[in-house]
């Protein structure tokens, strides 16, 4: 009987647990936040930006930090000297920390003036003398707290101070103070750091004058500081001058810079060239530091208008109004179409405009795109999963936001994306590559047939434009329109480009030697290889589609693909034959896109950016012309010969250019799309009580369910209670007979 | 009881020294610290001297077994396999290639993983014991068949379909929950119970009837 009497019990369990569920739900249905708001209720109606990571950023330390997903943050908290105006195009410099923009003077090899106009061959060193504003203060940090005689309170802490420290903000006090020259020049330094793996230190190694022996200097140091001492690891490289970046006064410093460079400027305006204090190093690197995480990587110093306040890269990052910032404010200019747009309406308000950013981590593509729709993140992408949810395509092309964002007022950013999504032969291969006449013919073949307009509205969901040459509309050079087009692909009609028939291909190919994919001397089909890396089921079906581009031809193409390590090795040594690559600029300068073809940055030869190893001697010197031209009609003149070389070279077939997506509630104002600046978030606005107004109105909790739910398990629960009555029963008569 | 759990500790040991050495020969054998440090350092502008620095700054420049060049000990200390592999049990897990240190971050992790497990864990326990022995006290009735079909259906359809269908529902259709989340302290109810729920329940097929 015992037991028995406990399973009674046991229907009772689960109804009675989901009316303690609902109970528990209208408990928190009664404060008035929605219920499925996933922040504290406190939070609603404050001056708070949410947003997402995917993934954790690997570096936030800006020697070593060059991906987009950290410069999010980066770009925020340090302050380069120069950045990117916000509001006008084409992509213009201004002074940021810097007084003015600085413009170089010219030295000969004996270290003498030369004047502007003389040619870039003569001149040896170009020099930067840069001025940064006074009176600009770093964020509150523990690494400059001072007690009162002005000793530093946490810059020899031991084992047992650090004891109940687990994050930066458990340090009781912080300091700050002033920005100077020097820390501009100590971040330099920084670059040919021992210990830290500089993405430009090769490229800045050839320009900066001193800066490749600076890093063996500092590498004899730091191994002989090791052998002196295991712990300490701070290396001050106060101690140890670079020869071409010197302190000219507290606001002013100077960098030498081999040949005339250009370009130099745009590097100003990255957080590489950003100013480190050593007091922020020197903190960093006590022992017992690294072991809770607390690393210049997760921790950035700076002087700019936010601050990290939290990083816990497993749930959230957090960044903050830095409360000693300079002040900025909002820019009274724009370009045509800026004050139509609304971009104005803050023109003079002091920077930045929101208080707070919460970045929470989402590894999920669907749960990002579901809190967006519920108001809970204030913009987004457009994953392909969701893609047919957001965007509709009318008829004619044009693209539209489905009536469901619509209604929600949602508006949409589009912008072609100043990167290169290409195809590249490699030029040392003996068929595909050389500079014959054969192998000519054959990659240009090849440019006719594979099909990018098919390719962008099936795999991005026309989410592209095919490219005609390597520069992306936005950058200096790249030409609009007729003019514009690749004549060796394309065909000029009223209704824009037209890519030439397969027919055309053929007939290439068969001048090429290859009729109907067969060699015309040895009578063997054509073969050729694709290098590729990744194996998902997206992969294969655009592999299948690359494929049935070259079989129109009939090529045979094979696929070698590998994993990622592979195929870096394949490319490095030069034994790849076909391959698919892109480029993302780093500064609005054409030069950044046609160096990827300059003889020089060979791949194989020089370990360069040339993945495809083409070398052409006109180009090559067309190229060293241009990378010193300023802007104009002269300049463009050159590029255009330039751009006329590829395509007639073929060495790569030019695919397209990605256009981004971007979706903003319509609370969220001052949202146009900077693809050079990524400082953007000072300038945002958003209206918190219209957010809060319209995530009440989006997410009203319906309960109804939940109660159909329960009354379901208990019909479901019925039988088995008239089970075991009928047998009480039974028992009850086998008991009285 | 003793001694079973004795055989099952003393049974750990070779499981787990083991698995650290299939690990270290697919970790460091197979994939070569260059493919490694090629991985990441990313796309653009990587040198040899890039990768051989960040080699030499993990310790994966040392021989992997024996090291010939050191002294005494450290000819079998100062290697990758004693570094990484043989510190391993003593709980020192040391730095991932990222630079963090990984046992901090299996402290600041395993928290909300325990907030879900844990009562996973308990309710789950309680509702399949439960469950279990009810289909035991109506044994060979119609009801065992219906409640045995009803495991079987549930134990056929894959877990993430109980994730994703249990957010879509709760979450995007009802408002009832937020999609994904969490909060440390109490508030944690609200990320938790929806989790708890569908974990429970997924489990039902194969563990209340077995």
């Amino acid at each position: 009987m015992e037991p028995r009497q406990l399973l009674i019990r046991a229907p009772v369990t689960l109804p009675a647990w989901i009316a303690g569920m609902l109970a528990a739900i209208a408990i928190a249905g009664c404060s008035e936040q929605p219920w499925n708001s996933p922040y504290p209720a406190w939070q609603a109606e404050q001056n708070i930006l949410y947003s997402s990571f995917s993934e954790r950023p690997k570096h936030l330390d800006p020697a070593q930090s060059y991906s987009s997903n950290e410069v999010v943050f980066t770009a925020q908290i340090y302050e380069p000297p120069l950045q990117y105006h916000f509001l006008k195009r084409p992509y213009q410099l201004e002074p940021l920390t810097a007084v003015k923009i600085p413009s170089p003077y010219y030295l000969d090899q004996a270290g003498r003036r030369l004047t502007d106009d003389t040619p870039a061959a003569e001149i040896a060193y170009s020099v930067y003398d840069i001025e940064i504003e006074p009176g600009i203060r770093y964020q509150p940090h523990p690494a400059f707290a001072r007690d009162a005689e002005g000793r530093y309170l946490y810059h020899d802490l031991s084992g047992a101070d650090l004891e109940r420290i687990n994050a930066l903000a458990d340090f009781a006090e912080t300091g700050s103070r002033e920005l100077v020259a020097t820390d501009y020049v100590y971040q330099i330094k920084r670059l040919a750091h021992p210990r830290l793996h500089s993405p430009i230190f090769g490229l800045m190694s050839e320009y900066i004058d001193g800066l490749a022996e600076y890093a063996k200097t500092l590498k004899q140091a730091d191994r002989q500081q090791q052998s002196r001492q295991a712990e300490n690891l701070f290396l001050d490289l106060r101690d140890y001058p670079l020869s071409g970046v010197e302190v000219l006064d507290r606001y002013r410093y100077r960098v030498k810079i081999r040949g005339k460079y250009p370009q130099f400027l745009y590097w100003l305006a990255m957080p590489f060239f950003a100013p480190m204090p050593w007091e922020a190093e020197r903190f960093y690197s006590q022992p017992g530091m690294s072991k809770r995480n607390i690393t210049l990587d997760w921790y950035p110093v700076g002087t700019g208008p936010y601050m990290l306040t939290v990083n816990n890269p497993n749930r959230q990052m957090i960044m903050e109004r830095n409360t000693n910032f300079h002040g900025e404010r909002y820019p009274e200019q724009g370009e045509a179409g800026d004050i139509e747009a609304g971009l104005l309406a803050d023109a003079g308000r002091p920077l930045p405009l929101i208080d707070k950013v919460i970045y929470s981590l989402e590894k999920e593509n669907i749960p990002t795109w579901n809190k967006f729709l519920q108001g809970y993140y204030d913009a987004s992408g457009v994953s392909s999963d969701s893609f047919d949810q957001a965007i509709q395509i009318g008829s004619g092309g044009d693209i539209s936001l489905t009536p469901e964002l619509q209604d929600k007022g949602i508006q949409l950013n589009t912008a072609v994306a100043t990167s290169i999504s290409y195809m590249g032969f490699n030029m040392l291969d003996p068929v595909v590559g050389g500079d014959s006449e054969r192998a000519r013919l054959l990659r240009q073949a090849i440019a006719i047939a594979m099909d990018y307009e098919e390719l962008i509205s099936i795999f991005a969901n026309g989410r592209g434009i095919p490219a005609q040459g390597p520069l992306p509309p936005g950058i200096f050079g790249y030409r609009e329109g007729q003019p514009g087009i690749n004549p060796y692909v394309y065909d000029w009609t009223k209704h824009g480009p037209q890519r030439k028939p397969v027919a055309e291909a053929k007939r290439l190919l068969a001048a090429a030697g290859y009729p109907d994919g067969r060699d015309v001397e040895t009578g063997k089909p054509l073969a050729l290889y694709f290098d590729t890396t990744g194996g998902g089921p997206d992969d294969a079906a655009r592999l299948n589609w690359i494929r049935k581009q070259f079989a129109k031809l009939d090529i045979q193409l094979q696929i070698r693909n590998t994993d990622y390590n592979r195929f870096q090795d394949k490319m490095l040594k030069g034994t790849a034959q076909i391959f698919q690559w892109g480029w993302n600029a780093d500064y609005p300068d054409p030069e950044n896109f046609l160096f990827l073809l300059y003889g020089n940055n060979g791949k194989v030869e020089h370990n360069g950016e040339n993945a495809a190893n083409y070398r052409n001697a006109e180009f090559d010197r067309l190229f060293e012309r241009m990378k010193n031209m300023k802007n104009g009609p002269q300049r463009q003149e050159v590029i255009d010969r330039m751009v006329e070389i590829l395509r007639h070279d073929a060495p790569w077939v030019f695919g397209f250019h990605p256009k981004q997506f971007v979706l903003y509630h319509n609370w969220y104002h001052n949202a146009k799309t900077n693809l050079m600046a990524n400082n953007g978030l000072k300038y945002r606005r958003i209206d918190p009580q219209l957010r809060e107004q319209q995530r009440r109105a989006w997410n009203q909790p319906v309960v109804w369910p939940l109660g159909v739910l329960v009354l379901l398990l208990a019909l479901a629960m019925l039988p088995a209670l008239i089970a075991y009555r009928r047998h009480e029963q039974q028992r009850v008569q086998a008991a009285q007979s | 009881m003793f001694a079973y759990v004795l055989r099952r500790a003393l049974y750990a040991i070779p499981i787990l020294v083991g698995v650290n050495l299939i690990t270290f020969f697919l970790f460091f054998v197979v994939n070569t610290p260059d493919d490694m440090a090629r991985m990441h350092l990313g796309m653009k502008r990587v040198t040899p001297d890039a990768i051989e620095k960040w080699k030499a700054e993990r310790g994966y420049d040392r021989p992997l077994l024996y090291n010939a060049q050191a002294d005494g000990s450290d000819r079998l200390t100062a290697t990758i396999f004693f570094d990484k592999s043989v510190r391993l049990f003593g709980f020192d897990f040391g730095s991932s290639d990222a630079g963090r240190n990984i046992g901090a971050d299996i402290k600041q992790r395993m928290w909300p993983s325990l907030a879900i497990a844990v009562p996973q864990f308990l309710v789950g326990l309680l509702v399949y014991v439960s469950f279990a022995m009810l289909l035991a006290f109506f044994r060979g009735s119609y009801l065992d068949i219906s409640g045995v079909v009803l495991c079987v259906v549930l134990m056929s359809i894959s877990g993430l379909f109980y994730i994703i269908a249990g957010q879509y529902v709760f979450s995007k259709l009802l408002h009832l929950f937020p999609v994904s989340g969490y909060e440390p302290g109490w508030l944690a109810w609200r990320f938790v119970l929806l989790p708890v729920v569908i974990g429970v329940i997924a489990g039902l097929g194969s563990s209340g009837r077995v």
